[in-house]
């Protein structure tokens, strides 16, 4: 790889949804600049509090019904709309995917998260969020740093070389 | 492709500085390559270094994760180990190919 003389020195990762794609994408986002010895903040907003809030984290799910891409396990044609009216499918498809990534070392969210939190990342809720869907601080993971406002999020982002990125 | 001189032996690395025969590697050699990258090889280190390489004659994606349930060394410790980029930093180190994995 070409050597580039301007590099990331930080990365603030905004996730605002809560399908399992959404949270793991922040999160492969954020360990991976971890890793690479790059700063990294994720903060956590509006469905994205999914991710952080402990009885919510353990088994994420992904979107059945309004999700083209969802595909046939094993058949590889699209799922039909109407397979994601049927209850139970949508814990299933989740469950697969959960099982099919635990095979390629993707930890589950609270296991990503010590591994992510030792390398030296932080994670962050969003105050807003918080007071929208009542959550109260004790029911936020123990990974969690703090609970900030939008201003305290740009003062966070702020240096040379650092990126926001929306997931 | 490349040759380096460590230990007054001579090594094929690719243009990254990687080891392209592992079995070229000894401890001497590691530590010449570890100073280069700023660290100062210690027993533990040396554990580490075992580890990666036995994961990497088995075949096996190296991943933190493995490394954390490895019972060898925590995350924690791996990064104080290895500063900066620990898993890129400690292939190098111990002789091995950089890690294709993305967790």
């Amino acid at each position: 790889m070409s050597e580039n003389s301007h590099k990331i020195k930080k990365v603030n990762i905004i996730c605002a949804k809560g399908n399992i794609e959404d949270i793991y994408a922040a999160l492969v986002l954020g360990n991976g600049a971890v890793m690479e010895g790059i700063e990294a903040n994720l903060f956590f907003t509006f469905f994205g509090m999914e991710g952080i809030v402990k009885k919510w984290m353990k088994k994420p799910h992904t979107a059945v019904i309004g999700n083209p891409a969802m595909r046939m396990p094993g058949l590889g044609s699209r799922m039909p709309t109407l397979m994601g009216v049927i209850p139970g499918v949508e814990a299933m498809v989740s469950g697969m995917m959960r099982r099919e990534m635990d095979k390629l070392d993707v930890p589950p969210i609270d296991e990503f998260f010590e591994l992510y939190t030792a390398g030296g990342g932080k994670i962050y809720a969003c105050k807003l969020a918080m007071d929208m869907f009542k959550i109260k601080e004790d029911e936020l993971s123990e990974h969690v740093s703090g609970v900030l406002t939008v201003g305290e999020f740009y003062e966070l982002a702020g240096g040379e070389n650092s990126h926001i990125i929306f997931t | 492709m490349a040759t380096k001189n460590y230990a007054k032996t001579n090594v094929e690395v690719n243009e990254e500085g990687y080891f392209t025969d592992p079995s070229q590697w000894n401890k001497e050699i590691a530590k010449e390559i570890a100073a280069e990258e700023g660290v100062e090889l210690t027993d533990q280190h040396f554990e580490v270094l075992e580890l990666l390489r036995q994961k990497n004659d088995a075949g096996e994606a190296l991943s933190i994760r493995g490394i954390n349930k490895s019972g060898v060394v925590d995350v924690k410790t791996f990064y104080q180990l290895f500063p900066g980029a620990p898993l890129k930093k400690a292939t190098k180190i111990a002789g091995i190919p950089k890690p294709a994995s993305c967790v």
